[in-house]
């Protein structure tokens, strides 16, 4: 009973000795957020908005048509699936409109929320363009003539916009006191902006015409190596916490997430024009991106639930002097 | 002084170091900034402050079960829990064997074993520490957190959306988002010790410190109550107990500081506290900066991936 | 005290800030051994030996404070040559009835110096009073009396007098030696050693040690000998009547002095005035004559003015003193009507009603089964509190209807359940275990129909007297004839319901003249020729000068460290009594850290006693008078006598009369004990109450029983309190901010016995005594230890006493473990240390619980009609 001591559980292939360390009856210090899944998979559907604005407005400027539906139909889709995942976490989902009295730098989540409120509409209107033009001819004149002709520059501009929607997550997590984050700052943008690539990426594969799709595809084997390489990267700078991404149900996602997104990036490489192939390395691209936000997601409950995480780490820290 | 200097000088600090609070969020001529000095030596464990908070602030139940942890069920602090008070029995033997291999844990204290008492139960009665740097604060993007003019950080019930963004960051696991009881008007919404905010602007003293009857729970300006905590813990260090340490009353600490402050007869992550927390917001510029840097290979990935190739 | 009284417990963290050292001695490791300096672990039920080892300490190594002990108390007094004492009769005194089971204390007597004065009548009692005074509780009249010896008793100044009461003392603890201490208390000679150093250093002129207990020692067979034994510690030591010294008696509730005071007890009344008996006290004279013991010195030679003023207050005008003020109407009481014995009578069908006022004996009172199986043989049952208690729902819910010894439909007991009014919706005063009563105003209106006691006692009253308007029967006579005309005030006035004001109450009680309406300043002001009246003498000053003392705030940093103006101490607002041992025998602080109450020859016209307190003793009586051979009451009081209450005025280390079981504080077994008592032959207190039926058994104890009986109860368990609630639980398990602080029924075992019984840490366990069985969550703690006694180990079981059927949280009742016998002087019962076994799961229920007692009882030989000796020792016969 009382504040005994603990042994930790050894890192994954580490010589690191067993940790030992007191707490309260092994409760948890700091609290794991109170998030669902949902956050999970308002992470995954807006990094796949945020790469398919990019791939969008690429695939406008130098003519891809196809690529340009499918991409501009993802990043809708993509933005108005994270909203409502957004608000549905929400313990007041019916006061969601209160994230818009202030903009506070310090809050990423109050950053976030301005970034989306500037980048949502652009690419809105980009994607709605692009539904005009849909439509027989005739209709488009006056208003909706105008949303066809203002798409492409609102594209542009929320191509722009895009890079730290793909990017902000990563600080909203980090921003934290749950271990896992935390220390994983310095990297995760660098996985998230990879998956969101990748997840985008591998949308336009399945999107888009084959033909059509080859920056898709680059883009998606370029985020899966970034993400791949960040995340090792990540494991190693992170601390005693990297170990929660190898445990439990976090640990299952990333195994999932790797396997997934090496699968689906060799696919795309070796793949050739092969559409079957297309169709279903860019699914296991994307299964990959959600599984590495599930991952993320969970490995960070993980570290908050064991006071292990904050108190071994901190009680070095003050054993050495800060 | 120039308008760059003043802006220096109000933003210097402002996320991590010693700092006054309440000037730094813009208060002209506030008041003394308040807090609690809580000096477990004479804790009694009755938790009286428990049920006072409870009583003075309409916190509900946060449950009926008994938990064993010696005489704690309630656990912890959270949304229905605003002042838990933790039960610490430490044994006469055992607890503290040595096993001959390197670890981590504590310098052992500078007391000798024999000259312990042979059996302690400590008590505490732990609370929002109101930091100087709040990283619930910081991070809520609603704005309902607010600093208020007497140093302390409080919720405000109608503006909070319950994102739980703030439970995330707090590196104490104080704030929670209440989950029931189903019919409390307050559920969804992140809750905590508003330090008895409504009472300060009546001049009282918050509840709990109120109904403390051993004077552990002590309120008053946070600069005098650091100086009590200093004479205390040399007091008790006079007298042999070499153990005591204070908690939270340095401002050069990772929160800068806290408005309330502790006097602990262990380490602190006996209590259940970190032992050497550090506000998130201080990592926050270093975050940004990677961030931006990712959506710049991101966008420039992307740019990369249509140069390569015409249709 | 930290768990029971912590708001009362920040005085003791602000001495310990001060350099106070804290010593707890408590059987368990509590909240408040944890923030004392030292915490000593003893067996429950032992503490007259840990004391008496202490008292030999002091005697054998000459550590008592000598001047103070020479002049104030009476060791110098010389005993009868016909005393034998306890170390000669292997447990017993001399004067033993074998067959009573009382004592004749003529042997114990002074011898006097006046062998021609008259003995009192008190002087003269037979082993037949003793058992008159046991079966009446006469203990606690006797307390408040003090001894009612002559005068003058022979005294040895050198304390050399073999018979002198320093001596006798030294001879009778002789035997309570550190070893002994060790083998019966299980405290080590180290620590034992450590407590006698810290109390006698701390004692003297210039420092002072305070005693403090609660029900923790009153609640035994030896209970009353018990705080004796503290007694005689401190007035050895001298801090008796000194500031930071003394006995402090917290009590278990926050009004319960009040309810001796204005008593509720059966024995009593207000201002301890012995309830009359029909027998002796056939007129108001001689019950006066029987209160105030002719020949002796002290304040109740005036107990004609207070009775009268009492019966004034009752009768007003109706009573005057060609009717002996009403005297005859005031009942009377014919032997025993104590709580256990009017339960035992009830389940024996002799007692028809019942009202219960905050009291919840089903859960709170021991031998729970007793209680409610009592509850169900009444014809009505009025019970008022502020929620549905047990003591209400006994025919709906409790383990006799899962036993169906009571039956819902069978069961004829009318119960009426009436709203009470909480202390903050309702004007009144507390008085606490300082004798201060302090006023408290009402904070808000009851909800509904909750009502306080005052207005249900009032218009029940009222009612009662208009049904019998016009009756002719003399019997109605003492209800119609009461002065019953109180103001009334509130919302119901206009209805007739309004609530009687409790001020005037209060004034009632304080007194006042009967023409002119002023208050008294002080019982001396009382007169015994009805012009004045009063409900309660030792009250009288607490609306001196019409002025509502009790509801004085003055905070304390605006006044002395005394405090006099917050509320007002009885009697006189004095705040240590006794306080005239605070100076030396020449009038002069003993030292100038101590000073206290002295006397000052330049006050007044001759000097006076002035001070931080109001003195106890005559203002302007000096040290150096010494009284007249043939004074009595006040005037024998002495310049050095400071124990005004005694015969003698002096502190009683040898008690000649007024205690059923002894002169002298002796150790004597719990009657549940598996240990033999390993000082003397008579094992349990030969003088107890014990009530012997079939529906009360009690658990076998060595010398009287086989030890194969014995040890079917091997453990040794007790019961105290948790801060988180209230004594049976009805003002805290209805709440759910306290009922969620300690939800659930627990029992507390050390590590060591949770190995041997096999019980888990949160798992279930249940005790078992030969009355019941009582389950509860297991708690595993070091803070009980193991103990070694005699030579063998003893576990001990703490239970908290909290729990019932009803509220937000239920659990088991512990009083159901425990069954019924008392302590001889104030029939209070022994419930803080019984035996008992554990076992590991929850207990059996309905008929299934009956039959595991029943099997307990088989092997442990109670289940006949075989009781075991209560005399366990010939020394009694043999002297004889």
């Amino acid at each position: 009973m009382s504040g005994a001591r603990h042994r930790g559980s050894p890192a994954r292939d580490s010589i690191v000795p067993e940790a030992e360390f007191a707490s309260y009856y092994g409760r948890p210090i700091v609290k794991a957020a109170p998030w669902e899944h949902d956050i999970a998979y308002y992470l995954f559907t807006g990094g796949l908005a945020a790469g398919s604005a990019v791939l969008g407005t690429g695939a406008d400027l130098t003519g891809r048509p196809g690529l340009r539906q499918a991409a501009r139909v993802g990043s809708l889709a993509g933005l108005l699936a994270s909203v409502f995942f957004l608000v549905r976490d929400l313990g007041r989902p019916s006061r969601f409109l209160n994230m818009l009295r202030v903009m506070k730098v310090t809050s990423p989540m109050s950053v976030g929320t301005w970034l989306l409120s500037l980048h949502g509409p652009l690419a809105g209107l980009a994607s709605a363009g692009e539904a005009v033009g849909l439509l027989p001819s005739r209709w488009q004149r006056g208003p909706l003539g105008l949303a066809r002709r203002a798409a492409r520059p609102a594209g542009i501009a929320a191509a722009v916009t895009a890079p730290p929607v793909a990017a902000y997550t990563a600080v909203l997590l980090s921003d934290t006191a749950t271990p896992a984050w935390h220390s994983a700052h310095r990297e995760l943008p660098f996985v998230f902006c990879g998956s969101a690539a990748a997840a985008s990426g591998g949308w336009g594969m399945i999107g888009a015409p084959v033909a059509e799709a080859g920056p898709a595809r680059a883009f998606a084997v370029g985020g899966a190596v970034l993400e791949l390489a960040a995340e090792r990267r990540m494991e190693q700078s992170m601390g005693l916490a990297a170990e929660t991404l190898h445990q439990g149900k976090a640990g299952r996602w990333m195994k999932a997430s790797k396997a997934l997104t090496v699968l689906g990036a060799a696919g795309t490489l070796l793949g050739g024009r092969s559409r079957v192939l297309s169709v279903a390395s860019g699914a296991a691209l994307m299964a990959g991106s959600l599984c590495t936000r599930l991952g993320v997601f969970e490995a960070g409950l993980a570290s908050a639930h064991d006071p292990k995480y904050t108190v071994v780490p901190q009680r070095e820290r003050v054993d050495r002097g800060r | 002084m120039s308008l760059r200097e003043s802006l220096s000088d109000r933003l210097a600090n402002s996320l991590f170091g010693p700092l006054d609070p309440a000037p730094n969020a813009g208060y002209d001529d506030p008041p003394a900034r308040k807090g609690f000095f809580t000096d477990t030596s004479v804790c009694i464990g009755c938790k009286a402050c428990e049920v006072a908070c409870k009583e003075w602030n309409d916190v509900p139940e946060n449950a009926f079960e008994m938990l064993g942890t010696s005489y704690d069920n309630s656990h912890s602090l959270n949304a229905n829990q605003w002042r838990h008070v933790a039960f610490i029995e430490k044994p006469a033997t055992g607890a503290r064997a040595d096993l001959g291999m390197p670890t981590v844990g504590a310098p052992p204290s500078d007391t000798p074993d024999d000259e312990k008492p042979d059996f302690q139960w400590l008590m505490s009665s732990d609370v929002c520490k109101h930091c100087t740097h709040a990283a619930c604060l910081d991070v809520c993007p609603t704005g309902s957190l607010f600093r208020s003019e007497f140093g302390t950080v409080v919720v405000q019930d109608e503006i909070c959306n319950g994102c739980g963004y703030c439970v995330a960051a707090c590196p104490y696991g104080v704030i929670d988002r209440r989950h029931g009881p189903a019919d409390d008007p307050k559920v969804g919404i992140a809750q905590k010790c508003t330090l008895c905010y409504d009472r300060l602007t009546d001049g009282q003293r918050p509840a709990c410190a109120q109904a403390c009857p051993t004077e552990s729970i002590l309120f008053g300006d946070v600069e005098e109550l650091r100086r009590t905590a200093e004479e205390r813990v040399a007091r008790l260090h006079e007298q042999g107990i070499m153990d005591a340490r204070l908690y939270g009353n340095d401002p050069e600490d990772g929160v800068g500081g806290t408005g309330a402050s502790f006097l602990l007869l262990d380490e602190p992550e006996v209590y259940g506290l970190p032992p050497d927390p550090v506000v998130t917001t201080k990592d926050l510029p270093a975050m940004y900066r990677q961030a931006a840097t990712a959506a710049a290979v991101f966008l420039a990935g992307a740019a990369a991936a249509f140069l390569r190739r015409k249709p | 005290m930290a768990e029971a009284h912590p708001v009362g417990f920040q005085w003791v963290v602000e001495a310990q800030k001060r350099g106070a050292r804290v010593i707890h001695v408590d059987p368990r490791f509590t909240r408040t051994s944890a923030v004392a300096d030292k915490h000593v672990p003893i067996r429950v039920g032992s503490d007259i030996a840990f004391l008496g080892g202490v008292i030999n300490h002091v005697l054998s190594n000459g550590l008592d404070f000598r001047e103070y002990v020479v002049n104030y108390t009476n060791a110098a007094t010389i005993v009868s040559e016909d005393y034998r004492d306890t170390d000669d009769l292997d447990g017993l005194f001399s004067g033993f009835d074998a067959e009573k089971r009382v004592y004749d204390p003529t042997s114990w007597q002074y011898e006097s110096e006046d062998t021609h004065v008259e003995l009192s009548q008190a002087q003269a009692e037979s082993s037949a009073e003793h058992a008159k005074h046991r079966a009446t509780a006469a203990g606690l009249q006797h307390e408040a009396h003090g001894i009612q010896v002559a005068s003058h008793p022979a005294r040895d100044e050198t304390l050399q007098h073999p018979r002198c009461v320093y001596q006798v003392l030294k001879r009778h603890f002789a035997r309570y030696t550190p070893e002994v201490v060790e083998q019966i208390c299980g405290i080590s000679q180290a620590d034992f050693a450590e407590v006698c150093r810290a109390w006698t250093e701390n004692s003297g002129r210039e420092r002072t040690t305070a005693l403090v207990y609660s029900v923790g020692w009153t609640q035994h067979s030896v209970g009353v000998q018990y705080i004796r034994t503290g007694a005689i510690l401190q007035l050895l030591l001298g801090n008796m009547g000194r500031p930071g010294g003394g006995i402090m008696a917290l009590r278990g509730h926050a009004s319960i002095q009040g309810s001796t005071d204005i008593p509720t007890l059966f024995n009593i009344l207000p201002g301890y005035l012995p309830m009359p008996n029909p027998e002796e006290h056939p007129t108001l004279d001689d019950w006066v004559d029987s209160v105030r013991k002719p020949g002796s010195k002290g304040f109740w030679s005036k107990a004609d003015a207070y009775a009268v003023n009492l019966l004034k207050a009752y009768w007003g005008d109706r009573a005057q003193p060609d009717n002996d003020f009403c005297f005859d109407y005031l009942p009377k009481i014919t032997g025993d009507h104590g709580t256990y014995r009017t339960v035992l009578d009830m389940i024996d069908g002799k007692v028809k009603g019942y009202f219960l006022l905050g009291q919840n004996p089903a859960v709170g009172s021991a031998h729970g089964r007793a209680q409610r199986l009592g509850m169900a043989q009444l014809d009505w049952l009025v019970v008022r509190d502020l929620f549905e208690i047990e003591s209400a729902t006994f025919w709906k819910n409790s383990p006799e209807i899962e036993t169906g010894e009571i039956v819902p439909e069978e069961c004829a007991t009318e119960v009426f359940l009436l709203p009470a009014a909480s202390h903050v919706e309702k004007e009144g005063t507390f008085t606490q275990t300082q004798r201060m009563l302090q006023w408290r105003e009402k904070a808000v209106d009851p909800p509904g129909d909750a009502r306080s006691e005052l207005w249900f006692f009032y218009h029940l009253g009222r009612m009662l007297r208009e049904r019998l308007q016009g009756s002719t029967d003399e019997r109605d006579r003492p209800l119609l004839d009461l002065a019953w005309d109180y103001p009334v005030h509130g919302d119901g006035v206009a209805a007739g319901w309004g609530e009687p004001s409790a001020e005037a109450v209060l004034r009632e009680i304080n007194g006042f003249e009967t023409a002119t309406g002023r208050p008294l300043s002080s019982f001396t002001e009382m007169k015994a020729d009805g012009s004045t009246l009063g409900g309660c003498w030792i009250y009288t000053g607490v609306y001196a000068d019409g002025v509502n003392q009790a509801a004085r705030k003055k905070s304390r940093h605006e006044q002395s460290f005394v405090a006099p103006e917050w509320g007002w101490a009885w009697p006189m607002n004095r705040r240590i009594l006794y306080n005239r041992a605070s100076a030396d025998p020449d009038g002069k602080p003993w030292s100038a850290r101590k000073a206290y109450v002295w006397w000052d020859p330049e006050l007044g016209e001759n000097g006076e006693w002035t001070g931080a307190d109001v003195p106890d003793f005559e203002k302007t009586k000096p040290p150096s008078y010494r009284s007249p051979e043939d004074a009595d009451g006040v005037a024998a009081l002495d310049g050095i006598d400071p124990f005004i209450m005694q015969g003698d005025g002096k502190g009683a280390l040898y008690v000649p009369q007024g205690l059923i079981d002894g002169p002298l504080p002796t150790h004597y077994e719990p009657v549940e004990s598996p240990f033999r008592n390993l000082l003397y032959g008579q094992q349990g207190n030969p003088t107890r109450l014990e009530y012997r039926r079939e529906d009360n058994p009690m658990n076998p104890a060595p010398g009287a029983d086989s030890d194969a009986h014995v040890a079917v109860f091997p453990f040794v368990f007790t019961t105290s309190r948790l801060t988180e609630h209230h004594t049976a639980g009805g003002m805290s398990r209805y709440l759910e901010h306290l009922s969620e602080l300690q939800p659930e029924m627990f029992v507390e075992v050390s590590p060591a016995l949770a190995a041997e019984r096999g019980l888990e840490h949160m798992g279930w366990c249940h005790v078992v005594t030969a009355r019941s069985a009582v389950e509860g969550r297991v708690l595993v703690t070091e803070r009980l230890r193991p103990l070694r006694v005699e030579g063998r180990t003893v576990h001990q079981v703490w239970l908290p006493y909290h729990w019932g059927s009803g509220g937000l949280v239920t659990g088991d009742s512990t009083n159901d473990l425990f069954g019924i016998s008392l302590d001889p002087n104030v029939l209070i019962q022994e419930s803080k240390v019984g035996t008992c076994d554990v076992r590991p799961g929850r207990r059996p229920r309905g008929a299934e619980l009956r039959a595991l007692i029943t099997d307990y009882r088989r092997r442990s030989g109670t289940d006949d009609d075989v009781y075991p000796p209560i005399v366990t020792t010939d020394a009694g016969e043999e002297e004889q």
